[in-house]
């Protein structure tokens, strides 16, 4: 390795970094936690038995559902953030960022979430109700503990996904991973070692993620027997 | 006193109960036995509204349900606290420990301390002979020990009537009989029960009343004496055909 080509990556490798500690992984983190609240409620919502008014809402969590999963993140993005404005409604790139990405990956996960509850057997809500545990105890306390374990290897993939779709904030003017790589490379005429650069980072980050998720899987099969 | 009027439930072309009348007096146990797809099961969880019948009159002590009507949440809550199920499944709850599965309820239903639910449940568990194996999860246990587990379970709620589903069906007849011996003594302490089996010879030893159900109606009611031995022709038929199938 030349010399010159070791000064790039050392300089380079700490900015990189820092727009992973500054954007990255805020923007995952703040987004799939919002986003994961929002799936939870609307896998709740869609699965409820309520009739009358309340088919509405249920209707409208269809759409919600439906809409973000029909059309591009990095289109719903621009919307958000070029488009709105025209209406009056204008946010930060980074509020424009979140709200996009906890729309976007809510959307995918309530359909992980409302599967995960729909596999656990009948037999266990029965023999809740039959103890006397009202349907929101039942849901809670019985079914949802056991559908995290189902649930788990989807989220971690739409979890991971997201670490990535966070690339498309380049877009709309915020300075994370990518941008930083795309910068120096166009100072450096080093296309090559700088997007691999940024691609390692992804890399090293996804892979925590990926041991992360064994552990966590390890610890929500706990109660059931060895499996093949 | 449990009692039943005039009550109907419906499936699309199949009448599961038709007009059946019947109470459930306290402190006895209840048999029901009947072929395959005659309405046992649906009889059973109409009790405890896991069924909703179309029509008819549901006593439950001073509660009245009109099952043509909507039952307010309130009142199958309160149905549900004082009526414990059995199931031929078990349908344990995986994710719980042995001791959890017993005390979920007494704590979050019954607001229950944990230390009360807890030694409570600990004394139904050496009850139904399981102690050791109050921290193991469900799935390390045998059929029948999961049986005895989903028993106690039911009894932390202290319900006034226990509904049992078949449930020594899933078992292996050495298992079957560690079920049953529990279910016997139960019986013996005059707790009010039903119970739907098809073991004829448990149904002999343990019932004070016997139902014999038949396309959703109620064929016979009654004395277990008279039923096993002076059957009418068809319950005569029946119980060959039971016979046969256990010799
Ligand atoms: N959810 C349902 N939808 C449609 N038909 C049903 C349903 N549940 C029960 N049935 C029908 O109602 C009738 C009574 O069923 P039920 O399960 O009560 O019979 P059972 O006496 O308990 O039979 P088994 O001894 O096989 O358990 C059967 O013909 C069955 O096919
Ligand atoms: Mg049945």
């Amino acid at each position: 390795m030349s010399s010159s080509t070791w000064e790039i990556i050392t300089s380079a490798l700490p900015q990189i970094i820092t727009a992973a500690i500054n954007y990255t992984i805020p923007l995952t983190l703040i987004s799939f936690v919002l986003g994961l609240l929002l799936a939870l409620i609307t896998a709740m919502v869609r699965l409820s038995p309520l009739r009358g008014p309340f088919q509405i809402v249920r209707g409208l969590f269809w759409g919600y559902v439906w809409l973000f999963r029909s059309t591009p993140l990095l289109v719903q993005l621009f919307i958000v953030f070029f488009g709105l404005p025209n209406m009056g409604i204008q946010f930060s790139p980074w509020t424009a960022a979140i709200i996009t990405f906890t729309l976007n990956v809510g959307a995918y996960s309530s359909e992980t979430i409302r599967a995960a509850i729909l596999s656990i057997p009948n037999g266990q809500w029965e023999a809740a109700l039959t103890l006397g545990m009202t349907r929101r105890q039942v849901l809670f306390r019985i079914i949802l503990p056991q559908a995290v374990r189902v649930s788990l290897p989807p989220l971690s993939n739409s979890f991971i996904g997201l670490v990535k779709d966070t690339s498309l904030a380049s877009s709309i003017t915020i300075v994370e991973m990518f941008t930083v790589g795309q910068q120096i490379s166009a100072r450096t005429y080093e296309p090559l070692l700088l997007y691999s650069l940024v691609a390692l980072i992804y890399l090293v980050i996804c892979t925590v993620l990926t041991i992360l998720q064994g552990y966590l899987e390890k610890w929500t099969s706990r109660y059931v027997p060895t499996q093949h | 006193m449990l009692q039943l009027e005039h009550v109907n439930k419906i499936y699309g072309e199949r009448h599961a109960l038709n007009d059946i009348n019947i109470a459930f007096p306290e402190h006895k146990t209840t048999v029901i036995v009947g072929p395959s797809g005659s309405g046992k099961s649906t009889l059973l969880r109409s009790l405890n509204l896991l069924e909703r019948p179309e029509s008819g009159l549901y006593h439950f002590d001073d509660l009245n349900v009109d099952f043509s009507k909507t039952v307010p949440e309130k009142e199958i809550l309160q149905i549900r606290r004082q009526t414990g199920m059995v199931f031929q499944n078990f349908n344990l709850f995986p994710h719980l420990s042995v001791l959890r599965n017993v005390t979920e309820a007494p704590i979050h239903v019954l607001k229950q301390s944990p230390a009360a639910a807890t030694s409570t449940a600990k004394g139904l568990l050496a009850q139904v002979g399981l102690a050791e194996k109050a921290d193991q999860f469900p799935t390390a246990l045998s059929g029948g020990q999961q049986q005895r587990v989903a028993i106690a379970r039911a009894l932390a709620m202290k319900p006034k009537y226990m509904f049992f589903d078949e449930p020594t069906s899933a078992l292996d007849p050495e298992l079957e009989a560690e079920v049953l011996r529990v279910l016997l003594k139960l019986a013996q302490e005059h707790n009010s029960m039903i119970v739907v089996t098809h073991n004829m010879e448990f149904a002999r030893g343990v019932a004070d009343q016997i139902i014999f159900l038949e396309d959703g109606e109620i064929l016979y009611s009654g004395d277990p004496q008279t039923f096993f031995t002076e059957p009418t022709a068809r319950i005569h038929d029946f119980l060959s055909a039971m016979n046969f199938m256990i010799k």
